[in-house]
Order: structure tokens, then C-alpha cells, then sequence
């Protein structure tokens, strides 16, 4: 049955169903399923997010100060983006405003996120989509070497010997008949497009990046004692500095900042030298494949983030931009406010949950949420074991949220759109630069590669950044302000009976955000909109199909039964199926609804 | 282990000969700094011995731990992953999905029936029929019996598998349930932590292929190696502790001291871990380091045991050293009552210096 959905898309569900379920390389738990022509293109995509934890109902009645440790709890791979939203958001609803150098070090923990997310994501769970590590076999060392000074003349990595040295290595791994993570891939198929070079490259820029991934996490382990999950605090950061007396040894010390000076340093290298020069590299053999804009032409959301000045989140002060697109038409950017009942809203018609008015959109301060596991009519399968889903009824434990009714994508690719149509300097620079080099026009961003690519653009302009806010924390700590923490209002006695907050970040997936109420000093409601919620959400009361969804249809699958087009599209959008799925109370009771400060 | 290919096989495939199979053993054994009395068994090893192989199912997770294995420094994630063991199926990893992924889990199991090791990230979720997580279209407690039943060991990564964590945090609305609660027929390896330290998760592997036995564990499962003592036992701010010498708020002057952080709520007192001695990410810093204290991550229940800035009062008297098995043992009021003690001697100490800004909890 062919049907167009609100935001423009054709759905046809009358071809081959393919099912790909689990959708491996991503964070959680998730399922795709997609109706192929004769002709193997992709006609109708049902996105399915398959796991739910419930953790917003676990945070009520808690210490809000607490919240961060759950919070971060959420996600493993964005690891404290969500307990820094979660600070931001108990420090808006009581009040509590951070010195400058808890400014300086929040930003260059969620800058050195963004990096080592970016940098894990491309190599180790998108590059296998466009790179085959059994075709790097074929590889002339030398031609790789040639390949790599063409590339990248300044990393030094790049003899025949060391690409030898990686192929011989490859070879025994390969030999051994136990292939392991490369067990079943789909290495012959005709949509691997790498001539044996560029794959001995970017394979060995794999185990490159996998040695160097655990250098770049250490910037959180200097200022939050760990990584994954480092510690975070409500009122500044719980790190003191400590640069000219007694005692520096036990705090951030000249040692420390020259430590995260070198790492600051190796980021940009790296950036600069493999990342960005791989992109264009693989990318230039995919040109031709600009399958995947989905939403990206349409509708993008970013909220924003990394304030220049503590507590000053006004849009013009954010080095990552906030605005909203809507239709396709760059020529104008909305503002989004989270606070603005109208504007951002769930729905769960397609979810299972139910609301008490069914097909309405609540705002996440009057979120309700009672989970309803039941497949529809046209499902085939069991209850326990669904071969097919039916997605005219509910399908995913994602909620569907809309801006103003729209669905919108997020992410680094949206964050790019939006401030390339704001006019934000650094960003134009970048994408133009980028087309520029690569002799395409500016409507190729609106596709799976440009995702991509906009991925390692913003690495590259988070690296910049994090040296810029390092430089800030050196001068401020130089000009006498060592203070990391306000604690005035640490104890609860000084918080006001009722208040209500938010926190907002882009995650490296994209927008998000966290709505807290406190009362009597704990946390009576807390609700998180996260970026994969956003990009992964099923069909909305009206129909209008979610980000993963939209970029599916219409690509051409070299051989459907081999889902590499499918996981390279969703993978270009970084998934995390943990983050999407916690939201709401499976008591069946409704949520408090919270009056805008 | 019918049809498992070994190094020997491979080498013969590639048109080695047994003459040179065996040279090729008696170089490795001279470049271990072996006698030639070791060839016969390095050669034995290659005959027979595969890498071994491991299944990694994720349940209910955050993917955390995964993240932390691939921090390990020694021995680097990659090695681990190219040369010491198999890692046949790893949905965050690996490159097949769908069917194919699910064929290369069965497949495994099949070959292998009673030599694989299963590594459990997350756990299983029992309510809704177990359909709060779901792979392949079904329950992920299907997956998680299917692969244990013919598992060699199974080790379980972090919190989750080995307590619940989060999402088992009151009022637990999954049912989140730990692996050895759904598995109970098989040595069960706990590694906890929100996640484990890398080099611990790799100690662990490497333990366990270097001396070819599971490692020994205490009562509650989790390798005496690295969880037998307190964080508070190795601490390097201890003698701080014992000198009544604390942070009384954040970023005070004893903060920029390095001074203990037990009256902020540090739960390094009452957490068996290895952070104050193998430390995290290369042994840069742990939490007590970077001046926050411990939540305790590795502990059971840790979620619910009030405010993270609650101070701990079920502590043994300072001093006396104590494992997890005789903790166990101690009774609680006389250890909250050490404690107490310990803190009025400190108050008395801080209040000798300056006046007390915060009153005492005694």
C-alpha cells in the first residue's frame, strides 16, 4: 500500500520485507525493518528502539544533587553529557551560578566528549560500512605509503615498512580462520568501493585510533577522576585548583594542566593529520553515493551549547549553535525555547506507551508515560518472537517527540545546517572549505557522507575550541581566581520549597535536554529528551515518519538479504538506543505537571 | 571441538612444513628466553590450542564497560582483540548484523560447546515478558540462557551484570536481574564497577589464558585479585584520614590540600575496588585523586544507599584491616560507633585550628 506521509516522503510496504534486527556497531538495543522494490530500493522503513530502563522513575523522590550519577548512568558512550545536563538543570531550577574556571572546565570535558565520541564513532563503529579489512590484503605496502603522504604528508605514521608491518599482522589475524569482529561481514559485496590501499589505510588508522582514544579520555580522568562515567558536582566541578602552595600535588596542578595541554595538542594532531584527511579520502571514492539526507534538507534542531561566560546560555553566546529549521528553508533560523509548552512535545501513538488523551503531544514537563508492550494486527510472529512489526500500529519503545509538530533531525550534521544558515564564521569556513576540496555543491551535506562528514568537522572545530577554553582556565587561574565550586546553596536548607529547571547540552549525538522539578529537597519529577529519541522516534500521530526512518527511503541495496547500505545510513547518525529508550513512569500514574518558571 | 582450525592447521593450509613448523617453535621458545625443553609444548600449544573464543551479549546497559575495555593500556584493547582471544560475537563491535550476526553467535556455540568464554555486559530485564529488551525479536534472556548454557565460564562485566545497577535502583520498574540470579548452573566471574577499571577487565582475560584457571574468588564472586581490599586500605590520602585532616566543603583551602574527602561522602571506606592502586586510564587519577569521593560503583545496591554525600557510618574501626568476607561478619553498631568516635577526635582536632563551619554528625 502506497501512502505520503505529512513531511514528504512516499511509503510503499508492498515489496520484500527485510528485517535486520539486531542493528549491530551502536550504543543499545535496536531493530530495522525495511519493504524493498524489485529494483532494490528502499520504499518504506520501520526504526525500532528495543530496550527501556525506566529511569526517571528510579530519580524521584532523590537528592537532586545525586541526579548527575544516574543521569550519566543513561549512556556509557556519551559518557557525562547527560550528568552535565543533569548539573545544568538542578543549578537552573535553584538558582546556583558556576565560578568562570567551572565554566572553562565543564566546556573542555564535553569538547574532549565530542572529540573521543567522534573519533571512536568514525573509526571503530561507522568505518567498517565504507572500509573492507580483507580486501587491505590485496594492498601494495608501498602504494599505501604513497597514498598516505598524498593524503596526510604530516602524519608521521606512513612508511611501507609500517603498513607492511599492519597488513602482515592483518594476514595471520585473517589466516587463523577466526575472524572474529569480522566473522560474517559482508566483504564481498559489490558496495565496498576502497581499492586494497585505502583500505590498508584506514584499516591500520583503525588500531591507530583505538591506541589513541584512551589517550584523549584522560582529560576526564584529570578533572573527574575517571573515564568512563568521571565524577561531576552541582554548584562548579569537584576538582580544586591548587597551581603555587602546599598541597598542589593533591589538586589541578601545573603537572596536571601540562597534562591536559599535551592531550589538548594530540586531539588537533590527530584531527588534523588522519581524521579529517580519511573522511575526504574514503569519502572521495563515495561520491557518487548521496543516498541518506533523509530529514536533513527539512527540519534540523540543534538547542546549542559550550557558553563562552558561566551561567550565560543567551544563543549569541554559544560557540555550538542553537536554532531550528523547518521546511527546508535555511533563510530563516527559529529560536527554540524548552520551556515553551507549544514547542516541544512526545507523542506515543506509534509507542508503547499510552496517554490518557490519546493522540496528543505533551511537553516533557507534563510528560505522562505508561508503558503498553502490544504488536498490531498485521504483526507476524509471537508476542515474544516478532518476525515482522506492524508500524500502522505500535512499534518502539522510542517515543516520538516534535518540534512545533515537526519531526526534526539532530545531531553534528544538524548542528552544522543550522549554523551554516546562522552564518557562524568557523562553521562556513569549514563546510565551504570542505566542498571546496572536494569539488561537490553544497546540497551533497544532505546526505549519509555529509553526516559523516560534519562529524569530523566538528572534531576538528571542538579541538580548536578546547585549547581555546584551556587558554581561558591558564589566564584566569594566572590572573588569581582559583575557585572551582559555589557552594552557597549546597545545602538543602537553602533551597526554595518548589522550583522547576532545565538543562540543555548537544550531546555528540545531538540536542539534549533534562526538565527537573524538585520539592522539599528531592527530585519530584525528572524527564530527559534525548537526540536519539529525536533522530530514532517511530511515526507521529500524523503520520510524519523520524530521521532514521526518512534517510532510509530510497536508497538502493546491492543485494537486500546484505543490510550494508542500511547500517551505513544509520550508522552516519551514531545511535544510541540506551539514551532514546529510559523516559517515563510504568506505573500507569501521570506525571506532575510543572508550572514555567 | 571438532573442526577448529589451529595455528598448526593454518600454517600447514599455507603450505608450511612440519620441519619448519617446528623451527618456527623453537625460535618463538628462544625469543621467550625458553630452553629447548619448551618447544615440544609451544608446538603442543599451536597444534591444538586456538585463540579462545568469547561470546559478549549486551542486556540492559549503559555500554560503559565496553568503552572501558578498549581504555586498557596493558595490554592494549587491539592486542587482546588481534592475538589473545576471539571475539566472535560482540553486537557493539562487530561487523555483520542482523542474521548474520545471529548466525555467527550460533555458530560459535556450535564449534566450540563448553570452551567459550561469555562476557555479559548489562543484564536482563524479566518483566513484560522480558520484552523491555529485545534481540532478534526476542527476549535478551533468551539470548543470555542460550549462549550460557554451553559456556565454559562466564565472567559479568560491571554493575549491571553483577548487581543490577541503575536500572535495578528502586523501584527497579524492569526487573532488572543480575546474570547469577538467571544462571545458576555455571562459575559465574563478577567484575563490578560503573565499569570496571580497563586493566582490571583485561587482568581478568589475561589470567585466565596465562594460568589457564578461573581466578580465585570471594564470596561475592569477584576475583580476590582486585577486589579484596578497600579503596579507603590504599589510599593515598589516608594518612590524611588518620590525622583528622578533611575537606569540610567544596573547593575549601582543604580541598587545594588534597585533604580526605570521607566528610564529603566518600565511600572509599566501604568499596572493594582497585582505583587507589591500579588507579583509572593508564593510572592517571581515580576519583579520590581528582577530588570527588567514591560512590562506591563497585558495591552492591550502591544506588540506594542514600546520598552520595551521605558520610558512610558502617566502617570499620580505622585501622584494623579487614577484607569483604570479615566485614561481613562485623556488627554494625560497633562499627558505626568507630566511626562516630573517630569523627568527634577529628572535630575536636579541626576545632583547635579554626572555628567549625559545619556541625559534627556524631
Amino acid at each position: 500500500m502506497a501512502i505520503q506521509t505529512p513531511n514528504g516522503f512516499n511509503l510503499d510496504n508492498s515489496g520484500q520485507r527485510i528485517v535486520v534486527d539486531p542493528v549491530t556497531r551502536i550504543e543499545g538495543h535496536m531493530r530495522c525493518e525495511v519493504n524493498v522494490d524489485e529494483d532494490g530500493f528502499i520504499r518504506n522503513a520501520v526504526s525500532t528502539g528495543t530496550m527501556w530502563r525506566g529511569l526517571e522513575v528510579i530519580l524521584k523522590g532523590r537528592d537532586p544533587r545525586d541526579a548527575w550519577a544516574f543521569t550519566e548512568r543513561i549512556c556509557g558512550v556519551c559518557t557525562g553529557t547527560h550528568a552535565l545536563t543533569s548539573v545544568r538543570a538542578v543549578e537552573d531550577a535553584l538558582g546556583i551560578e558556576i565560578p568562570d574556571n567551572a565554566n572553562s572546565i565543564r566546556n573542555i570535558m564535553q569538547l574532549n566528549l565530542q572529540i573521543h565520541d567522534h573519533v571512536v564513532h568514525f573509526y571503530h563503529l561507522h568505518a567498517l560500512d565504507w572500509v573492507n579489512p580483507i580486501n587491505a590484503l590485496k594492498a601494495d605496502p608501498k602504494a599505501t605509503s604513497e597514498l598516505q603522504q598524498a593524503v596526510s604528508p604530516s602524519h608521521p605514521l606512513s612508511s611501507p615498512g609500517y603498513f607492511r608491518d599492519v597488513q602482515n599482522r592483518l594476514k595471520k589475524f585473517v589466516e587463523s580462520g577466526q575472524l572474529g569482529l569480522f566473522k560474517n561481514g559482508y566483504w564481498d559485496n559489490p558496495a565496498y568501493l576502497l581499492p586494497p590501499e585505502a583500505d590498508l589505510m584506514a584499516t591500520t588508522h583503525y588500531l591507530e585510533a583505538l591506541d589513541l582514544q584512551k589517550e584523549i579520555v584522560k582529560v576526564h580522568t584529570i578533572f573527574g577522576g575517571k573515564n568512563p562515567h568521571p565524577n561531576w558536582l552541582v554548584g562548579g566541578v569537584p576538582c580544586p585548583i591548587n597551581v603555587h602552595s602546599t598541597g598542589a600535588v593533591g589538586a589541578i596542578n601545573i603537572e596536571r594542566l601540562n597534562m591536559v595541554s599535551s592531550i589538548i595538542d594530540l586531539c588537533n594532531e590527530f584531527n588534523r593529520n588522519v581524521y579529517l584527511p580519511d573522511v575526504k579520502a574514503i569519502g572521495g571514492f563515495y561520491k557518487n553515493w548521496l543516498y541518506g539526507g533523509g530529514l536533513s534538507s527539512k527540519a534540523c534542531l540543534a538547542y546549542g551549547d559550550i557558553p563562552e561566560h558561566p551561567n550565560d546560555f543567551t544563543a549569541d553566546q554559544l560557540h555550538l549553535p542553537r536554532g531550528a529549521i523547518i521546511d527546508g528553508n535555511l533563510n530563516e533560523v527559529h529560536d527554540v525555547d524548552p520551556r515553551d509548552p507549544e514547542q516541544i512535545q512526545e507523542f506515543v501513538d506509534h509507542s508503547w506507551y499510552e496517554y490518557g488523551e490519546p493522540g496528543k503531544g505533551l511537553h516533557p514537563w507534563d510528560g505522562e508515560t505508561n508503558p503498553k508492550y502490544e504488536l498490531g494486527p498485521n504483526a507476524k510472529g509471537t508476542r515474544t518472537n516478532i518476525e515482522e512489526l506492524d508500524e500502522g500500529a505500535k512499534y518502539s519503545w522510542i517515543k516520538a517527540p516534535r518540534w512545533k509538530g515537526h519531526a526534526m533531525e539532530v545531531g553534528p550534521l544538524a548542528r552544522y545546517i543550522v549554523g551554516y544558515a546562522k552564518g557562524h564564521e568557523d562553521i562556513k569556513d569549514q563546510v565551504d572549505g570542505l566542498l571546496r576540496d572536494m569539488n561537490l555543491p553544497l546540497d551533497a551535506v544532505f546526505s549519509t557522507l555529509g553526516r559523516t562528514a560534519a562529524r569530523a568537522l566538528e572534531s576538528e572545530y571542538c579541538g580548536r575550541l578546547q585549547k581555546h577554553f584551556f587558554d581561558k582556565l591558564v589566564t584566569n587561574i594566572k590572573n588569581g581566581d582559583e575557585s572551582t565550586a559555589n557552594v552557597a546553596k549546597w545545602d538543602p536548607s537553602t533551597w526554595p520549597k518548589e522550583a522547576v529547571g532545565v538543562g540543555m547540552t548537544e550531546a555528540p549525538r545531538g540536542a539534549l535536554g533534562h526538565w527537573i522539578k524538585v520539592k522539599d529537597g528531592r527530585i519530584e519529577n525528572y524527564q530527559c529528551v534525548v537526540p536519539t529519541t529525536w533522530n530514532g522516534s517511530p511515526r507521529d500521530t500524523a503520520g510524519n515518519i523520524g530521521a532514521f526512518e526518512a534517510s532510509l527511503m530510497d536508497t538502493k541495496m546491492e543485494r537486500p538479504e546484505e543490510p550494508v547500505e542500511i547500517l551505513r545510513t544509520l550508522h552516519s547518525f551514531d545511535p544510541c538506543l540506551a539514551c532514546s529508550t529510559h523516559v517515563m513512569s510504568p506505573d500507569g500514574h501521570e506525571l506532575a505537571h510543572v508550572k514555567v518558571r | 571441538m571438532a573442526e577448529i582450525e589451529t595455528f598448526y592447521d593454518v600454517m600447514r593450509r599455507q603450505g608450511i612444513t612440519r620441519r619448519s613448523f617446528m623451527k618456527y617453535c623453537s625460535l618463538t621458545a628462544a625469543a621467550l628466553g625458553l630452553g629447548p625443553a619448551f618447544v615440544p609444548k609451544i608446538a603442543h600449544a599451536m597444534e591444538t590450542k586456538p585463540r579462545t573464543p568469547v561470546i559478549w551479549v549486551h542486556g540492559l546497559e549503559c555500554t560503559c564497560c565496553s568503552e572501558s575495555f578498549i581504555r586498557s593500556a596493558h595490554p592494549l584493547a587491539k592486542d587482546v582483540v588481534l592475538s589473545m582471544i576471539s571475539l566472535d560475537y560482540d553486537d557493539t563491535l562487530m561487523a555483520a548484523a542482523g542474521h548474520q550476526a545471529e548466525a555467527a553467535l550460533q555458530d560459535t556455540i556450535e564449534k566450540y560447546k563448553g570452551n567459550y568464554i561469555l562476557a555479559v555486559e548489562g543484564n536482563p530485564p524479566l518483566n513484560e515478558d522480558g520484552m523491555f529488551c529485545i534481540v532478534g525479536g526476542k527476549p535478551f534472556v533468551e539470548q543470555l540462557r542460550h549462549a550460557a548454557e554451553h559456556a565454559k565460564a562466564i565472567i559479568s562485566w560491571g554493575a549491571c551484570a553483577s548487581y543490577g545497577c541503575v536500572q535495578a535502583a528502586k523501584p527497579n520498574p524492569t526487573q532488572a536481574t543480575p546474570v547469577h540470579k538467571v544462571i545458576t548452573d555455571k562459575p559465574i566471574i563478577k567484575v563490578p564497577g560503573c565499569p570496571p577499571i580497563a586493566e582490571v577487565m583485561t587482568g581478568v582475560i589475561t589470567y585466565m589464558l596465562t594460568f589457564d584457571r578461573l581466578p580465585e574468588l570471594d564470596r561475592q564472586g569477584r576475583p580476590a585479585m582486585f577486589y579484596g581490599q578497600r579503596i579507603h586500605d590504599k589510599c593515598y590520602r589516608r594518612p590524611h584520614f588518620d590525622a583528622g585532616q578533611f575537606v569540610e566543603a567544596w573547593d575549601d583551602e582543604n580541598a587545594r590540600k588534597g585533604y580526605c574527602l570521607y566528610k564529603m561522602g566518600c565511600k572509599g571506606p566501604t568499596t572493594y575496588n582497585a582505583c587507589s592502586t591500579v588507579r583509572w586510564n593508564e593510572g592517571t587519577s581515580f576519583p579520590i585523586q581528582s577530588g570527588h569521593g567514591c560512590i562506591g560503583c563497585s558495591e552492591d545496591g550502591f544506588w540506594d544507599q542514600g546520598s552520595f554525600y551521605d558520610r558512610v557510618t558502617d566502617l570499620t574501626q580505622f585501622g584494623v584491616e579487614a577484607n569483604a568476607d570479615k566485614v561481613g561478619l562485623v556488627a554494625a553498631g560497633v562499627v558505626g560507633a568507630g566511626v562516630a568516635a573517630h569523627a568527634a577526635v577529628s572535630a575536636l582536632k579541626a576545632a583547635q585550628r579554626k572555628t567549625q563551619s559545619r556541625k559534627e554528625e556524631a
